[in-house]
């Protein structure tokens, strides 16, 4: 069993953490408090590579894997939450489905701008009335001639108002139930699409959550993404994905929080020393650096499994339970560290623990994580 | 090699606009002490297109003769007529020992002189000896960023040619009674010599004080936060009667410029008094500044190595300290 | 249009610290870097491939570990990097390193040779200039801005007091300053290729034409007599006190020392 990381994932590392200092975490505290999405950190991603890490350079990727793009959100989302999950929304949840389940045309036409971070992506599965039951779709999608019309409302869809393609998915066949939702190519400028109003968030504040509407869309029958009624099995599949996208940026956030709480209690004096010389701090300290590795090695685990094309459906659920959990925890910790100074804006924890709220809840919650790990026990 | 052959120093005597660089004084003065010492003569090299002062403070200094080449290549530095004037003059006339202020036009010349004598050459050196038994010159110098200092001999090869940081040599023993004796010297340039076009010379109109000038410095670490707390260290440089400097981060933050850098890689000062504000204390850094007579520390993280280099340390967020120091200090 | 930049991997310096008891280097987990005003050359190599196509090749001298900052190069767009390696290199002052550059540099093709104006542990910027020497170019250094328009570079060259606006006829080298440009970072694409497409070239003294006499400390006619860590001057008084205090004990020490 081997713990080391390959040469080119350490220069990874590296370029990520130089990256992330000099242009993502300078804007962290701007875009959440401006509730404004970084449109010019999309721009530096797609010239160093950040939107189309897992996939081949014949389709405008980097030909790096799994593994290397885990990292990138994690480094990421060490400085902002944000940055991390435009990455990882645009990279699993609308290019990855292109590349496992799109024909020849449907990944020349979408994935190569897609990874060249030309075009960003999105993912329409939650409705209103759809969520951890996302079998309940109402979305409606309707073969007429050589085109779908589809119509219905997609709700929380992160990138929504800035992303070019999406991939949506509605009901073509209610009468078979989940094999009768079918996913479909979207492009933002067809007839009868939509972006609505944007949700006010508690964190994650500068990524564009938005409602998508459909009347009347008509969608060529060529973006049908796999066959009819394949919708459910590729939504699942493609959220197996997310969830270590999702778990990255969870470990990213607890992560960063440690890293500025070890800053904070050698600087700050109480009583007439450093507080990082109490017994309790040292303590929590500790807790936090042993959930956050354990969750790292959770999370590199499932990106492994991917690469090396075994099942990680498991693997990933495991990785984002214990990630989101950890992250909530350890940027609670890193808040109370800081005292009343945590509390205020002008450290940044406070911000990470309202980022890391929303991993223990998107892309399945944790109970659907514990459903999915249970299952596999119990099957 | 006949090492024998080699003697007397020999000073290279950098002018800009006709004027001689006050650093080609103190280097004078220093080759006056290593030529007593070596029983030799001390001589300088003037490379010039026209002469705008009087030369006589070079004699003074120390200086035996002078060799003097004037010709119309040598007005704005280019390199080559320069370095084919200076190899004239090292082949002609076989000094032991060359020394060049550490300007960036010594900086410049200085290798492709030695290179081309075929000899080896010492960047930067802040002290020079002689070594006793053997008549060695002993270059001293920071190296690996100001961490140790080596000492570097040429033992094998003449000249022994050494570039010399300015402001490090002090000027000693002015003499006004030594005679002033020049000797033009004709170099046969070619018109193949000017390899470069000079277009247009801009000058820096707007110099700030120079750091290495001033009595005070308040000088800024990336510890300040942000580049709007520069003001806040501007008005206490004010009523000290000083100026701001900065460390190399700051200075690559962009937040200062490279002018007002202390380090290895910028300045060497030495005020009466530097105060030293949210700089961590990088070793590149104590390098141009712990020659400094006091030095005041301000930092939040008490385990700060500029703490071990400082007088006087105050473990505090200099955003507060300084505010009250500024109340208490009388205005100037 | 064929450009060799010459770089060399240092460590950082900002990162070295002393240990305060004995007073030596600690060196332990000191990152090594590309040389800050190297790495400027490079990029200033690879914007003039950008707008002109040019080929880039990246040379070091160094120990095999030189690899990586060559593989960095690589990342960020370089297209071919060559190692000179070899015990018989090693103890080179700067004129036997640039004699051993040069002759490795004959081998090539160049317009323009880039050297960073210094290396951040050893600070001689004398590299540059001999190489220049030994291949009988004109150089032009401490490049501030760059720009080309056929067989000729415009540069802007800074000095202290003054700028010089410079056109040279290629083939030429400048060495270059930190502060030309902000270097871009690697890209995910350009990592991957420097480890799985890329090969680093290495040379060792018999892929040279150079005599054996130039080599190495043999060839260097400087020598270092000794090197010493500076006295370790004992600490001043440290108060951790609120700022009012503070602001009155630098006040009366002030005092105390005449300073104001």
């Amino acid at each position: 069993m081997n713990f080391d990381l390959s040469k080119e994932h350490l220069m990874l590392q590296e370029m990520y953490r130089k990256f992330t200092e000099n242009e993502v975490k300078p804007l962290a505290e701007e875009i959440d408090e401006e509730e404004r999405f970084p449109v010019e950190t999309v721009e530096k991603l797609a010239r160093y590579g950040f939107l189309g890490i897992p996939f081949p350079k014949e389709y405008g990727g980097a030909g790096a894997d799994n593994l290397a793009y885990a990292m990138a959100v994690e480094e990421l989302s060490k400085a902002c939450g944000t940055t991390g999950v435009i990455v990882s929304a645009h990279t699993s949840l609308c290019a990855a489905p292109i590349y496992e389940w799109g024909t020849e045309e449907q990944k020349q036409q979408y994935l190569v701008p897609l990874a060249k971070g030309e075009k960003l992506g999105a993912f329409g599965l939650t409705e209103p009335n759809a969520g951890t039951d996302a079998a309940g779709q109402q979305t409606r999608a309707v073969l007429e001639g050589d085109h779908y019309v589809l119509n219905g409302s997609k709700i929380f869809i992160t990138n929504a108002s800035n992303a070019d393609v999406f991939i949506i998915m509605a009901m073509t066949d209610k009468a078979q139930g989940t094999r009768g939702i079918s996913a479909f190519i979207v492009e933002r400028e067809f007839p009868g699409f939509s972006v609505g109003k944007k949700e006010k968030k508690m964190g994650i504040r500068g990524s564009a959550t938005c409602e998508l509407i459909m009347e009347d869309c008509i969608v060529p029958k060529e973006n049908l993404l796999g066959k009819e009624g394949q919708g459910f099995k590729i939504a699942m599949k493609t959220l197996d994905g997310g969830r270590i996208g999702i778990a990255s940026q969870a470990l990213g956030l607890a992560q960063g929080s440690l890293d500025e709480t070890v800053k904070y209690v050698k600087e700050r004096k109480q009583f007439g020393r450093s507080i990082a010389k109490f017994q309790n701090t040292q303590f929590q300290l500790a807790d936090m650096d042993t959930r956050t590795e354990a969750a790292r090695l959770l999370v590199y685990k499932a990106a492994r499994a991917k690469d090396a094309k075994v099942p990680y459906s498991k693997e990933a659920a495991m990785a984002k339970l214990f990630a989101a959990e950890a992250a909530m925890e350890v940027t609670t910790k890193a808040v109370q560290l800081h005292g009343g100074y945590g509390y205020t804006r002008e450290y940044g924890v406070e911000r990470m623990m309202r980022d890391a709220k929303i991993t223990e809840i998107y892309e399945g919650t944790s109970e659907v994580q514990r459903m999915v790990i249970s299952a596999s026990l119990l099957k | 090699m006949n090492i024998s052959e080699y003697k007397d120093v020999l000073v290279f005597i950098e002018q800009r606009d006709g004027v001689v660089e006050k650093v080609s004084k103190e280097l004078v003065s220093k080759g006056r002490e290593i030529a007593n010492t070596l029983g030799c003569k001390c001589k300088g090299a003037l490379l010039i297109n026209d002469i705008n002062e009087n030369l006589d403070e070079l004699f003074h200094w120390g200086l035996d003769e002078l060799y003097l080449v004037k010709h119309k290549s040598l007005g704005e530095f280019m390199t080559e007529p320069y370095a084919k004037a200076m190899t004239h003059i090292c082949k002609e006339y076989k000094p032991e020992i060359v020394f060049f202020g550490a300007t960036s036009i010594g900086r410049d010349l200085a290798p492709r002189v030695s290179s081309r004598m075929d000899t080896g050459l010492t960047a930067d050196c802040t002290s020079l000896d002689v070594e006793e038994e053997t008549n060695n010159l002993m270059m001293t110098r920071p190296a690996f960023g100001g961490n140790i200092m080596a000492t570097i001999i040429c033992p094998e090869h003449r000249p022994q040619m050494s570039t010399i940081r300015p402001g490090v040599m002090p000027m000693i023993n002015k003499d006004e009674s030594r005679p002033s004796v020049i000797t033009e010297v004709a170099v046969p340039f070619t018109d193949a010599d000017a390899n470069i076009e000079i277009l247009e010379v801009v000058k820096h109109t707007h110099e700030l004080i120079k750091i290495e000038d001033a009595n005070v410095l308040v000088s800024a670490g990336r510890g300040i936060g942000n580049p709007s707390k520069l003001e806040l260290l501007g008005e206490l440089a004010e009523k000290l009667g000083g100026t701001v400097s900065s460390s190399r981060a700051v200075v690559d933050a962009g937040w200062t410029d490279r002018a007002q850098q202390v380090g290895q890689t910028g300045k060497t000062v030495r005020p009466d008094l530097y105060f030293a504000c949210g700089i961590s204390g990088a070793i590149q850094h104590l390098a141009g500044m712990e020659e400094s007579e006091y030095i005041v520390a301000i930092n939040k993280d008490d385990t700060a190595p500029i703490f071990d280099s400082a007088d006087l340390s105050i473990v505090g967020d200099l955003n507060a300290v300084i505010p009250e120091l500024i109340k208490l200090l009388p205005n100037k | 249009m064929n450009i060799v930049v010459c770089i060399k991997q240092v460590p950082d310096t900002n990162e070295v610290k002393l240990d305060p008891k004995t007073g030596t280097l600690i060196r332990d987990g000191v990152p090594s870097i590309i040389n800050p005003d190297d790495k400027a050359g490079l990029e200033a190599a690879l914007v003039l491939k950008d707008k002109f196509d040019a080929k880039v090749t990246v040379l070091t001298m160094g120990p095999p570990q030189a690899d990586k900052a060559l593989r960095e190069a690589l990342a960020m767009g370089a297209d071919e990097a060559i190692l000179l390696t070899d015990r018989k290199f090693a103890g080179a002052d700067t004129w036997a390193t640039s004699m051993t550059l040069a002759s490795a540099i004959r081998k090539l093709d160049y317009d323009l040779i880039i050297a960073g104006r210094q290396a951040i542990d050893g600070d001689t910027a004398q590299v540059g200039p001999q190489i220049a020497e030994k291949l009988g170019l004109p150089q032009v250094s401490y490049v501030k801005e760059l720009d080309r328009d056929g067989e000729h570079l415009f540069i802007t060259r800074e000095f202290e007091d003054r700028a010089h606006k410079i056109k040279v006829k290629m083939p030429c080298l400048i060495t270059t300053l930190a502060e030309l440009n902000a270097p871009r970072y690697m890209s995910v694409e350009g990592i991957m290729d420097a480890y799985r497409e890329k090969e680093i070239v290495t040379w060792t003294r018999d892929d040279i034409e150079i005599d054996e006499e130039a080599l190495g400390l043999k060839g260097s006619p400087t020598r270092v007599k000794k090197s010493f860590t500076k006295a370790v001057k004992a600490p001043g008084k440290k108060y951790d006190v609120d700022a009012a205090q503070a602001a009155q004990i630098i006040l009366d020490n002030l005092k105390e020392k005449y300073i104001i």
